[in-house]
């Protein structure tokens, strides 16, 4: 069976959702779960932090879609961060740089919510 | 010097359940490494093949569990073909329209997007429905850089 688990810290008011292992749609319900968690305790500011993810299908690209409006409707947002280029192709490949914000780093992505406190 | 294609051909019969995605990407993956395939060639068919079988298992077999996936690589040096069968519900390609991502976004919906990456991943996708027995899907790259 994929491995696939998240873990979250809090970075200045930003939840950081780490990402490992295959997401696929076997395992997009942990991260469905993680999101709803999140958004539950009405924490809207959210960065993905892609560095440990192996792999991702559409299943995976779909928990972003299904998320997303909610956040940003109370104004915050769901930020991408450390891809490794196999992972940012699939996400490229769908338009999704269109969509979200896709940084080189977590910091990166963190401090761009700084800027608009 | 080779005069001939040698085509070898290898078979993976499982039931229809989201938890055999990673099976049946590493029974592809196996035989992508032993056919030579560079690694995004291997990286495009796994990802085409995880697409079309999670819609075979949502769609075809509506996640019901206990449905068979029958799944054929057969490659040569110049092309590796993965054909699945099921014998689910049938479904017709030509219903799914490219997708628009951003009426996806306002509409909250997340389908099509496999059938999409599966038609720009691989050099041929090609559907045979026979309505009440079997669906088939054949998924095609056209091989140019193998290790050997």
């Amino acid at each position: 069976m994929a491995e696939f688990n998240t873990w979250i810290n809090e970075r200045s008011g930003v939840s950081v959702v780490h990402l490992k292992g295959f997401l696929d749609a076997h395992t997009a319900s942990t991260l469905e779960n993680t999101f709803s968690d999140i958004i539950g305790k009405n924490n809207f500011k959210i960065v993905a932090n892609f560095k440990d993810l192996t792999y991702i299908s559409s299943a995976g690209l779909g928990v972003f879609m299904a998320f997303i409006e909610k956040v940003r409707e109370n104004g915050g947002d769901i930020k991408l961060a450390s891809m490794s280029d196999k992972v940012f192709n699939i996400f490229d490949l769908l338009g999704f740089p269109l969509l979200y914000e896709i940084f080189k780093t977590e910091d990166e992505a963190v401090k761009k919510f700084e800027e608009i406190k | 010097m080779k005069t001939y294609s040698k085509h070898i051909k290898k078979k993976l019969v499982i039931k229809s359940r989201t938890e055999n995605l990673s099976s049946i990407r590493n029974f592809i993956s196996e035989n992508a490494f032993n056919a030579g395939l560079n690694n995004q060639d291997t990286d495009d068919i796994i990802l085409a093949v995880d697409e079309a079988c999670t819609n075979i298992i949502r769609h075809a077999y509506k996640s019901v569990p206990d449905g068979e996936i029958m799944i054929e690589i057969d490659y040569s040096t110049k092309k590796f073909t993965v054909r699945l069968i099921d014998y689910g519900n049938s479904f017709d390609p030509q219903s799914v329209p490219k997708p628009d991502l951003q009426k996806y976004f306002r509409q909250k919906k997340v389908g099509g997007l496999g059938l999409y990456l599966m038609k720009t991943l691989m050099d041929d996708v090609q559907y045979i429905s026979v309505p009440g027995k079997y669906n088939q899907v054949m998924l095609s790259k056209n091989l140019k850089n193998t290790a050997h």
